[in-house]
């Protein structure tokens, strides 16, 4: 089961090398978003410092987007998800191994340029550091709920834009405490670890229950 | 080992495609389903391997450990060929092969039976359709499965692809398996025929 499991988490890291796609234009995306923000608001740099956090996090959020909607269907069009329903990894265990390597190629890479995107925003190095580190531990949760649209739009055609409206609300509580872990950190009155452990569980509650919701929404898909 | 189908009825959209089907397969056994498009062959096939849940009625295999569900006993060949043109035939069979369990032959051996050793090392992309079609044949050699469910297997297969077809199958009967063939082409090996009738 564990060598399934393995193959599986292999293919999907191989075919998203391959394919590209959603690793480049979801940074692309991400970089984009980051730099209109200086033409909007303005050349005021503290303000941008002030605000930077939150804009790389909204960035982040809206790139785990592009993408999300090919992550069942693309094996649900060429039939290999009907293959993969009939092996005997369990269904959430697929859909688990498919968000890992989802995340790997998509979501990391986001909390990887983090950094480099936050000195556009003439971040301080901590601030740099603070909202990398929550990027790193909150972007699975926006994976693994984004899954569950996914998984319900797999068989739809232009699934894309309904997965986005169906997932952001649900991504909301990850946002608030991924950004309140982050200025947490820069100081304030909360001490870090309050913020960051209800991150931490918002990422826990995610790997589960998305993984358990998106199953079901799969097994369901034909009636 | 028997695959037994006990009153199935399947009612799609309001429809009912077929009802009260009762039928057997015996073990080394190959069953053909005839009938026009729409006749539901498609449907009883994906039925049986548990893809599609029945209005009514059950299918069960006798003679495998009660709790493992059918799929699991099951290599499904459906319409889609299950391939990723950016993986080469021998990645694609690896990974089905790791993913599926219960090794039966080694994917080089399979690519050489279904005549594609030479196109192992290349993206699936560059294949033909019937060349795909061949490759999502050597996925049923890799991993032992007793009962194969084949939805038009022979589309796309030139002639000397087909009697390879029919050789593969043969052999799979023989070993004790057991087959459920859809299919339009009256096929080149002695098997059952059911024909379902389109209602209009």
């Amino acid at each position: 089961m564990m060598a399934a499991f393995i193959a599986l988490f292999r293919r999907d890291l191989a075919l998203a090398a391959r394919i590209g796609g959603g690793t480049g234009v979801g940074l692309v995306f991400f970089l984009m978003l980051v730099t209109l923000m200086p033409f909007a608001v303005g050349p005021d740099m503290a303000l941008l410092a002030r605000i930077g956090p939150a804009i790389l996090w909204i960035a982040a959020l809206l790139a785990t987007l592009i993408g999300l909607d090919r992550l069942f269907q693309a094996d649900d069009e060429d039939g290999s998800l009907d293959l993969l329903r009939m092996s005997p990894l369990p269904l959430p265990l697929i859909v688990l191994a498919k968000g890992l390597a989802h995340w790997i190629s998509t979501g990391l890479p986001l909390a990887l340029a983090a950094p480099f995107l936050g000195l556009l925003l003439a971040l301080e190095p901590k601030a740099l550091l603070a909202v990398t580190g929550t990027l790193l531990i909150g972007t699975p949760a926006l994976t693994f709920i984004g899954a569950i649209g996914a998984a319900l739009t797999a068989g739809m055609r232009r699934g894309g834009l309904i997965l986005s409206v169906l997932v952001m609300p649900l991504m909301i509580p990850v946002l608030i405490f991924g950004i309140s872990a982050t200025s947490a950190a820069l100081g304030g009155t909360i001490p870090f670890m309050t913020p960051f452990s209800i991150l931490l569980a918002l990422v826990l509650f995610a790997l589960v229950s998305g993984t358990a919701a998106a199953s079901l929404a799969l097994q369901n898909a034909e009636g | 080992m028997r695959l037994v189908i006990n009153r199935l009825t399947s009612i799609r959209s309001g429809r009912p495609v077929f009802s009260e089907l009762a039928l057997r397969v015996e073990q080394g056994e190959a069953l053909t389903v005839m009938g026009p498009n729409g006749a539901g062959k498609s449907s009883l096939l994906r039925i049986i391997a548990g893809l599609l849940p029945p209005s009514s009625g059950t299918v069960s295999l006798e003679g495998v450990e009660a709790d493992t569900p059918i799929a699991e006993e099951a290599h499904y060949l459906g319409h889609r060929d299950a391939l990723k043109p950016a993986l080469t035939p021998l990645e694609t069979l690896n990974f089905w092969q790791a993913m599926l369990g219960r090794t039966l032959i080694a994917p080089m051996k399979a690519l050489e039976r279904v005549g594609l050793a030479h196109a192992a090392p290349f993206p699936s992309a560059y294949l033909s359709a019937g060349q795909r079609r061949r490759l999502a044949l050597a996925r049923l050699l890799v991993a032992h499965r007793p009962l194969w469910l084949l939805d038009e297997p022979t589309a796309a297969l030139d002639a000397a692809s087909e009697a390879m077809f029919s050789a593969l199958v043969v052999e799979h009967l023989a070993s004790g398996g057991l087959a459920v063939v859809a299919t339009h082409a009256p096929l080149a090996f002695p098997s059952r025929t059911l024909t379902l009738g389109a209602k209009a």
